[in-house]
């Protein structure tokens, strides 16, 4: 049986174990019966109530799936994935999606309150400027194994023009857009994991911002993977049409179990002209735990494209969970003059492994990227970036500027760096700078000898190595990934 | 009061104390001078526990508590602070947090409330104002492109925020200018008084005039050689250490 822990308040509350998120909801649960195969992607689809060219879609995506093996050019290990032995589709009993907060199971709202997650839409205070409180305000979308079970502020954000819904929903109410874009960016057989996803996706956010329109407030989605042997396979579009500005964030954790949990998702985000996309990534699945047994195979494509002139996409990440990432959030610079970004902090203890990175693809005249990876590798872990830039004979004057750090604690990690650049345009320039540290002997004692315990001195300095990219988090979520690198670094000296 | 009673350690098996007797009582100033390599710097180490030397024998308390037995930064919350021969660098690690951090970890060892941002840097302004240091010094990454200068009033500035019982100050005073020296001085004076007791580890007399040492002792191959007042420092300083060591030899 997996173990529990219920000590969720403080983080000093958290025990050896570390991680406090691992708890378990009882909730009652319909379930796909285990196994993949054409009935199972009609039942999903049936379920959703989805229109017929949406069936047509994931079955095409299912045949190419059929043709494809598992990419293993990554520096990860794990024992053989049996795709029929989980379950494609798992939701909580009741009506099939809830139309207000006061239809949502008590037990789910007890849940996310206990994860921290804000699932009410407080009222605003009186004799608060309204303004100002929008501004602190987010919008959370709250997906619960394969189903959104929240969205909250639709209406605030409608009134704005913004659609931010559960993608289920998109494809029922928004047909026309979720056809033009769904697949554009990732096309269905991209890669094993993505055509799996295509063929099996449940839920995920659907994000429309219209031309000219600043998103009034911060998006969320929360992810939780609770019932047992279940793959989790959740689809994010974000489009912010021209000189729209967004800001996304998603979050993620699920309960301690002992057996490898499959999480695939898909994310996709298009930027027309003068559009930003800034998406940032809490990423705090179960990790397994400190021999390495259990925790969550996260296998995730995540692509941007900057398909208009002046564009921007950022990616912010903080890693700190699952037993393997496979992760590479990438742009796509079509746009002339446009702009990717990617900035990654990346921790890795016990027995976790990570090959984590990115793609810039220069094809604009004049895109820039900006690359900052930082890796921590404790205990016997393996931390890997892997990036590619790639500048194409049309990308006059493209720059790419990449720092690449690593930080290595103990001596049974590893740390490794791949980076791959084609420049195929003589105007372009690519730098690229790579440096490797240890927390040193002398630094903690130094620390210590002001009164810090060893673990306070670690996260210090852990910090002070991801500042670069911590700064670039929304406030909101800075304090809480530095609690949280400082959590998952919990035993990794002495 | 502090009570070193025989202590030996060595780095390796390479003895480097070879026992210390010392006592200094709660409200006095002690300086140690002596020789280059002859175990200064190890003895503020095994006092405030670095890992790397083993203590061989001997005991040291402070008021009453075996030290040696404890943690690091149980020490540090018993009021033991090192000001650093060599300041350690800490990249990306804010001053301001960093002493924030640290003072609150005292303060819960203590049973006390910890300080928010806003009460912590109403203190450390106050404190930077007094030692005639620059605002920006708490904005800084800890020691990171500080001058060696800077490196050493820092230090201070941490021994002034943390408030120590047992300050020691190993060659604080070195690399500093005539101001700066002043400031050295006046960050122990500042707190001195009944519940304070210091070592202060120096090569000059100089520092010495500004802070004059209830007692000066004088270290050599890993033995306190000779213990005076005051006015051995001065004799030192005319007739050097080696008449002293072919003495105890
Ligand atoms: N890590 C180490 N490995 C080997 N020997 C060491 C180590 N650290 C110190 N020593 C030796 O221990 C002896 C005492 O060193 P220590 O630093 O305590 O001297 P000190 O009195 O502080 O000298 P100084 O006045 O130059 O600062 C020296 O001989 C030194 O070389
Ligand atoms: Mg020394």
């Amino acid at each position: 049986m997996a173990a529990v822990t219920e000590t969720l308040d403080t983080v000093q509350s958290v025990t050896q174990s570390g991680y406090k998120w691992g708890f378990e909801t009882t909730i009652e649960m319909d379930f796909a019966p285990k196994g993949l195969n054409e009935d199972i992607i009609r039942l999903i689809s049936a379920r959703k109530e989805e229109p017929e060219w949406m069936l047509e879609w994931r079955l095409k995506a299912y045949a190419a799936w059929l043709t494809m093996t598992e990419p293993r050019w990554a520096r990860v290990d794990h024992p053989p994935i049996d795709y029929q032995d989980l379950h494609y589709y798992a939701a909580p009993k009741k009506k099939a999606g809830p139309k207000s907060l006061d239809e949502v199971d008590p037990e789910l709202l007890k849940m996310y309150e206990k994860l921290g997650i804000p699932l009410k839409e407080r009222a605003i205070l009186a004799g608060v400027d309204p303004d100002t409180v929008e501004n602190t305000q987010i919008a959370v979308d709250a997906v619960f194994d394969s189903v959104s079970v929240a969205t909250t502020f639709q209406a605030t954000l409608r009134k704005a023009g913004v659609i931010f819904c559960p993608i289920s929903e998109a494809v029922r109410e928004h047909p026309e857009l979720v056809k033009q874009y769904l697949g554009t960016v990732v096309p269905t057989a991209d890669n094993f994991f993505a055509a799996l996803n295509s063929a099996v996706f449940t839920d995920g956010s659907f994000v429309y911002i219209p031309k000219g329109v600043r998103c009034p407030m911060e998006l969320s989605t929360y992810f939780r993977i609770n019932a047992r042997n279940t793959g989790q396979f959740e689809r994010t579009l974000i489009i912010a049409a021209e000189g729209a500005h967004v800001s996304y964030l998603e979050g993620c954790t699920a309960p301690q179990r002992d057996e490898n949990q499959l999480h695939a998702a898909v994310v996709e985000l298009v930027a027309l002209d003068d559009a930003t996309i800034k998406y940032s990534t809490v990423q705090n699945w179960y990790p397994g735990d400190a021999n390495g047994k259990g925790g969550i195979y996260n296998f995730v494509t995540k692509r941007g494209a900057c398909r208009g002139a002046r564009s921007k996409i950022s990616w912010t990440q903080v890693e700190t969970g699952s037993a393997i990432t496979w992760k590479y959030p990438s742009c796509v610079l079509l746009g002339e003059d446009s702009v990717g970004e990617f900035y990654s902090v990346a921790v890795t203890n016990n027995h976790q492994q990570a090959d984590t990175g990115t793609k810039m693809i220069h094809v604009g005249k004049g895109s820039r990227s900006t690359i900052i990876s930082k890796g921590i590798s404790a205990g016997h872990s393996n931390n890997t970036y892997r990036g590619l830039v790639k500048m194409l004979p049309s990308a006059s004057n493209a720059r790419n500027h990449t720092q690449c750090d690593s930080l290595l604690i103990g001596d049974q990690s590893g740390a490794h760096t791949v980076p791959y650049i084609e420049s195929r345009n003589l105007t372009a320039k690519v730098e690229h700078e790579a440096t490797t540290s240890k927390i040193a002997d002398d630094q903690l004692f130094y620390c210590r000898q002001r009164g810090l315990s060893e673990e306070d001195a670690v996260g210090l300095i852990v910090n002070g190595f991801c500042k670069d990219v911590l700064k670039e988090l929304p406030m909101e979520f800075a304090v809480e990934a530095q609690k949280l690198l400082a959590v998952s670094l919990e035993g990794s000296v002495g | 009061m502090l009570d070193i009673r025989g202590l030996t350690a060595s780095i390796g098996d390479k003895p480097i104390l070879k026992g210390i007797d010392l006592t200094v009582p709660a409200g006095e100033v002690h300086a140690i001078m002596g020789p280059n390599g002859s175990g200064k710097s190890t003895l503020g180490y095994v006092l405030s526990g670095r890992e790397d030397y083993t203590v061989t024998g001997g005991s040291a308390t402070f008021n009453g508590a075996d030290i040696l037995a404890m943690e690091p930064e149980q020490r540090a919350a018993a009021g033991v602070f090192l000001a650093f021969q060599a300041p350690i660098e800490l990249p990306g690690v804010n001053n301001a947090n960093f002493l924030r951090t640290a003072l609150n970890a005292i303060r819960r060892a203590h049973g006390e409330s910890e300080l928010d941002a806003v009460q912590f840097l109403k203190l450390a302004r106050a404190e930077t104002k007094r030692l005639a240091m620059p605002d920006d010094m708490l904005k800084r990454n800890v020691n990171v492109g500080f001058s060696g200068g800077e490196k050493k009033r820092n230090e201070v500035l941490q021994m002034a925020i943390l408030r120590p019982k047992l300050a020691i100050l190993d060659e604080t005073d070195s690399g500093l200018d005539i101001d700066a020296l002043k400031i050295v001085a006046d960050g122990v004076n500042a707190l001195r008084g009944p519940e304070f007791s210091a070592l202060v580890i120096t090569h000059h007399q100089r520092l010495l005039d500004h802070l004059v040492p209830n007692r000066v002792h004088v270290l050599a191959h890993g033995r306190i050689v000779r213990t005076g007042g005051p006015e051995l420092a001065k004799e030192l300083e005319k007739s050097g250490y080696a008449g002293l060591i072919a003495e105890a030899a």
